[in-house]
């Protein structure tokens, strides 16, 4: 009966022939061994794009795009709506697994020179699903529509404004007009939800038709030189005895997508959706805009560069790093695959992956942002004992802002030098000049601050010794 | 060169559809951008009386775009920081920090502007005091009608864009 069924389909859909088929294209025998845990990436990063598409458009349900109501929608998807915080929290962390999935493919293709003669293509339409996951990162952060959202887009607008001749249009075309105003959510929102996923579906055919039709590449193997004129007839001599894709490679895709998913849903089920910023409104000045977590190396490079290389660094690095990702195959399609025979190939991944760490690590503290003024205040301890004059000193050092970007104790800002034992290196006439003149990033306090008051600071400081008084 | 059937209706088939793409496309493309360079001739907005303003001092001001989108909400707000230098003489101050444009915050105790996102410092008067801004801060127009202070709207300022 279920035989009859199913015949009645197969002589119709015909699925055998085309589906079945490539299915169970065959792949290197080698990725039956260990070694095909490494293939998996690619497979992991579609389970969570798929997963992305189905929590966003369940979020689309509720999610109201406009700048009047986006932030109360989403106040309700996170803790009203049944199950809001959960699906908000898939996407949210999907969000995130999808970047680091790309570059974990990629990085693995990269270093088994999977890349090579004859998968260049393979390599460019996966770099353009690399930019369009970026874009679906930053576009889907301003959906949140809360204060760092809003300040976020006139960050992008800036950098935007800095490109040559055309940037003062990007920046109009970021904003979607004059200024960040009705225009502009909405119009995030249709790049969001159709405009890149149009163009992410239809590289990702693209990508997957070059995958089957071009074959998975075979493990390198070290001295086995990537040819024109030999490299196919030995693919093709060793898928004669491949294996076929599904099941006997596939089952470990699943395995592993089954591992990140679940992970994923874990994370949202038990941290939850990001909790929303303060409301985007414009009046409220006291910010402290940051993008998610895998944005915040390029924050802090933002902060860290030069002042005069800026514009050619905001400008200039990403346009590198597309040169990169596109001249690559195009550059080296033949050679050497194996990686312990590529230094410049291993070199070139951890320099990468050392500099980003350590950006992040620096975004996440981002020593260069001066403390909010409200509620600081010096450790008691650093004021006990003074005489009336060094104490005024003590209270202008936190009202004059010294203590926004200068550390005492345990407290203060991190911007400029810690100031704990500042009279060990400095004495009065330094640290007077130092005050008054300013310099580097340090403002100068010579119409800012009176006789009196400079000399209450200055004996205020004067106490911050390591050695007994 | 002689047309052959085949290669005309190849062409045909070709034409046509580049015809329906170009029809089509021409009224989205232009809808997509036609309100980018819409540019209303900017209009002078009231954002307070001049007894508001205390000679000296340096204050949050804000208004609201007079026609924005019935949809705009809390975006149709714009805030700028007011110091009245004298009696007739203001300063009127984008928020937006000239580095990358996040608000820069006014610590009166202080007489200095700080950007909460990569440490720029302002002083008093707009002028740099210290960290990445290139510039000092953006200056909006402004015009005093009877007894009450006016301000000209602006675009986001931009680097290379004007003032």
């Amino acid at each position: 009966m279920i035989r009859g069924i199913l015949g009645w389909l197969e002589e119709r859909f015909e699925f055998g022939d085309s589906v079945g088929r490539v299915l169970t294209h065959p792949v290197p025998a080698a990725l039956e061994r260990r070694i095909g845990w490494w293939y998996v990436f690619g497979s992991v990063t579609l389970a969570v794009f798929v997963v992305q598409v189905a929590t966003g458009v369940g979020l689309a349900m509720t999610y109201v795009p406009a700048p009047n109501s986006a932030y109360e929608t989403l106040q309700f998807i996170s803790s009203e709506a049944a199950f809001g915080s959960v699906l908000r929290g898939i996407h949210y962390f999907g969000a995130g697994a999808m970047v680091v999935l790309v570059l974990i493919h990629m990085t693995q293709v990269f270093l088994f020179g999977a890349y090579k003669y004859p998968r260049e293509a393979n390599w460019l339409t996966g770099s353009l699903l690399l930019l369009l996951t970026l874009a679906m990162a930053f576009t889907g952060q301003l959906l949140r529509w809360d204060q760092d959202a809003f300040w976020s887009i006139v960050v992008a607008a800036e950098q935007a404004a800095r490109a040559p001749f055309i940037g003062g249009f990007l920046a109009t075309l970021v904003v979607a007009g004059q200024n960040v105003g009705g225009a502009t959510l909405t119009r995030f929102y249709a790049t969001h939800v159709f405009l890149i996923p149009a163009a992410i579906f239809g590289l990702l055919g693209l990508h997957l038709y070059l995958v089957v039709r071009k074959g998975i590449s075979e493990p390198p193997v070290r001295g086995e030189r990537v040819e024109r004129a030999t490299y196919l007839e030995r693919y093709h001599r060793l898928l004669e005895r491949g294996i076929p894709f599904y099941p006997d490679a596939a089952w470990r895709d699943a395995v592993a997508s089954l591992g990140v998913v679940a992970l994923v849903v874990a994370l949202a089920a038990l941290v939850g959706a990001p909790a929303l910023g303060r409301p985007p409104d414009p009046t409220i000045i006291v910010a402290d805009p940051r993008p998610d977590w895998y944005f915040l190396g390029y924050f802090a490079l933002l902060a860290l560069i030069p002042e005069n290389a800026e514009s050619l660094i905001i400008i200039g690095l990403p346009a590198l790093a597309f040169l990169f990702l596109f001249a690559l195959p195009l550059v080296a399609p033949f050679g050497e695959r194996h990686f312990s025979r590529r230094p410049i190939a291993i070199a070139a991944v951890a320099f990468g992956l050392i500099v980003y760490s350590a950006l992040t690590v620096a975004g996440v503290q981002a020593p260069w942002s001066p403390l909010a003024a409200e509620g600081a205040s010096l450790p008691a301890a650093t004021t006990q004992g003074l005489a009336p004059v060094e104490q005024n000193g003590a209270r202008l050092f936190v009202s004059k802002a010294c203590f926004s970007c200068h550390a005492i104790a345990s407290g203060g800002g991190r911007r400029g030098p810690d100031l704990t034992t500042v009279a060990d290196r400095l004495d009065r006439a330094q640290l007077i000049s130092r005050i008054l003149g300013g310099g580097g990033a340090m403002p100068a306090y010579a119409s800012i601050i009176s006789t009196d008051e400079l000399d209450d600071l200055v004996a205020f400081l004067v106490t911050r010794s390591a050695r007994a008084r | 060169m002689k047309l052959d059937r085949r290669t005309f209706l190849g062409r045909v088939t070709l034409g046509a559809s580049a015809a329906i793409a170009g029809i089509v496309g021409f009224p989205i493309v232009a809808y997509l951008f036609a309100p980018l360079f819409a540019r209303a001739t900017p209009a002078f907005v009231e954002v307070g009386r001049l007894a508001d303003f205390k000679d000296g001092e340096t204050q949050l001001v804000h208004f609201r775009d007079p026609s924005p989108l019935a949809w705009a909400g809390q975006t149709a707000e714009t805030a700028l920081w007011v110091r009245r230098r004298s009696e007739a003489d203001f300063q009127v101050f984008n928020v937006n920090c000239t580095h990358l444009g996040c608000p820069v915050d006014w610590r009166a105790s202080a007489k200095l502007f700080f950007c909460p996102c990569h440490g720029g410092v302002y002083n008093e008067d707009g002028s740099v005091a210290g960290g990445p801004p290139p510039r000092a801060l953006f200056e909006r127009e402004w015009r005093i009608e009877g007894d009450r202070l006016l301000i000209r709207e602006a675009a986001l300022p931009t680097p290379g864009g004007t003032k």
